[in-house]
């Protein structure tokens, strides 16, 4: 009896999360639907977003999920590989180094989006720009980053890095060529959930890469990503209907980016099934 | 006519506070099979890795002694590691194959030493796999994953992995314990053809494999070589009561 009424508790907790999950889609896409056309993908703004459509904002959240992801990732794999090859495990600059990352791992994005407000907008001069939204989104998802790459070579197996010693291979061979390949699905997660951070990002980005609808076209120009479209759509007021074109848009990159996310894990377990075998 | 290959020079290994070997002596000669055998924990892995330094990847191990290779001191500061390991191969317990094709599993030692032509790579992996008696299976299917070879053919992909860098020593650190009777027998066999060429030192728990494949055998117990004699000597006439006391089955 009581174990009857437990078990419909959690059936319950899982109808819920799945209603939400569909009650909250579900009404982006009937909300959303109307305004998507082929000129609200391609075309620019106009009249501040109330005419026209996204498409200077849909390149411009391309151009700074690319641009911190040339930044993050690079230094992010980088801090992984010292960490758990190089570093002795004790150490304690490791030991600082991963306390540092998971604690910014938790600070809000508007916490992040003040930070590059002072440091790259005003102190670096390079004023609201693709550049200061980069590099600040950079420094927020580089902690997603660096755990997830952290994992993904510590799962790789130790007997790998034993038999590539013992044939002769230097430490900076056995890792280029053995643990950072073996990791590279691991990895690839956690460059798609940052990149689903980015591209949902919108405090601190209001804050360093500012909001002009014009095309970005260097670095130094400002840029407005579809998220903070969103946000000054709907909270200037100035058309409901596209805001909701706007979130059905952001929420399509989403689960093509969760999709791609399962399908990297998938290959992951696959393959340690087949070390397994 | 006996040439000796590896000289073990008062070795004792420490790991922090613990000692795992004590003052080891042993000569090994050159083209012949000499098993090290005692029961779990005894240090006879721990002898085997000294005699390639894979013991100092672990953090907080202390050498002392001296190893000899044809002469040469392998534990002083100007002894190459890299050439050290290249000479003196390792095969260990659980057949480890790299997530990668057969090709660019043997290829990959002769690559890490700088062979990259691919007529030369070829020549390499396909006599390494004939060799480690590998290639009728494998020679069809160079560039399927590893990892879909049986268990027996992935242990003996890994023993031509080191044999395709041209090691001098073959180490094996119980290279049957994960396998069938059927690969088992194959391996004994492999490592018969194998001793014409290579000088192989084997660590095994089995008694009956030592005593069938080894022409030398070392006995260990609590970090001390307690007999180290001729195969057929050390298991008719044991010149201890503890090898005695062991190879009879009264512990370990």
């Amino acid at each position: 009896m009581k174990d009857k009424g437990i078990t419909a508790m959690y059936w319950l907790s899982a109808l819920m999360i799945m209603g939400i999950l569909f009650g909250i889609i579900g009404y982006i896409v009937v909300k959303g639907i109307g305004a998507i056309t082929p000129d609200f993908i391609f075309q620019a703004p106009a009249a501040g977003g109330k005419s026209g459509g996204i498409g200077t904002t849909i390149i411009s959240t391309l151009y700074i999920t690319l641009g911190s992801l040339i930044v993050a990732v690079p230094i992010g794999i980088g801090t992984a590989i010292y960490l758990e090859e190089y570093s002795r495990r004790q150490s304690t600059f490791a030991y600082l180094v991963n306390v540092t990352a998971e604690t910014l791992a938790g600070i809000p994005s508007i916490v992040y989006g003040l930070f590059g407000f002072v440091f790259f907008v005003m102190f670096l001069g390079l004023g609201w720009s693709l550049l200061s939204g980069s590099l600040t989104l950079a420094i927020m998802i580089l902690p997603t980053i660096t755990r997830t790459a952290q994992e993904a070579i510590i799962a790789v197996p130790d007997e790998y890095r034993e038999n590539s010693l013992a044939l002769g291979a230097s430490r900076w061979q056995t890792i280029s060529r053995i643990v950072v390949p073996s990791a590279v699905p691991g990895i690839l997660t956690g460059i798609i959930l940052s990149i689903g951070r980015t591209v949902g990002e919108t405090a601190a980005l209001v804050l360093t890469a500012g909001s002009s609808l014009g095309l970005p076209t260097s670095l130094s120009d400002p840029a407005r990503t579809m998220s903070v479209h969103l946000y000054i759509l709907a909270m200037e007021g100035i058309s409901i209907q596209r805001a909701f074109g706007t979130a059905f848009v952001i929420i399509v990159f989403i689960l093509i980016i969760n999709y791609l996310a399962n399908w990297s894990l998938n290959s992951l377990s696959k393959a340690n099934r087949w070390e397994k075998g | 006519m006996e040439k000796i290959k590896l000289v073990s020079k008062e070795i004792s290994v420490f790991y922090k506070d613990f000692q795992a070997l004590f003052g080891i002596n042993m000569e090994i000669q050159e083209n012949l099979v000499t098993a090290l055998i005692g029961p779990s924990g005894c240090g006879k892995s721990t002898f085997l890795r000294t005699l390639n330094r894979l013991n100092e990847l672990i953090e907080g191990t202390v050498i002392e002694g001296q190893v000899f290779l044809d002469g040469r001191p392998i534990y002083d500061k100007d002894m190459d590691v890299v050439a050290l390991r290249r000479d003196v191969g390792m095969v260990f317990q659980k057949p480890s194959v790299f997530p990668m094709s057969i090709y660019d599993n043997v290829a990959y030692g002769p690559r890490v030493h700088g062979i990259n032509n691919k007529p030369q790579l070829d020549e390499i992996v396909e006599k390494s796999l004939k060799s480690a008696n590998l290639w009728s299976e494998a020679r069809d299917r160079l560039n399927a994953p590893a990892s879909r070879l049986s268990g027996g053919q992935q242990q003996r992909l890994v023993i031509a992995r080191v044999l395709a860098v041209d090691p001098e020593v073959i180490l094996m650190d119980e290279p049957a314990s994960a396998l069938d009777p059927i690969s088992t027998a194959k391996l004994e066999e492999l490592i018969q053809e194998l001793k014409e060429k290579y000088t192989i030192v084997i660590v095994t728990h089995n008694m009956q494999q030592a005593a069938r494949i080894s022409d030398f055998t070392g006995f260990f117990l609590n970090g001390h070589l307690v007999e180290f004699n001729k195969t057929e000597e050390l298991f008719i006439r044991p010149g201890d009561k503890r090898t005695e006391d062991y190879i009879t089955g009264r512990f370990g």
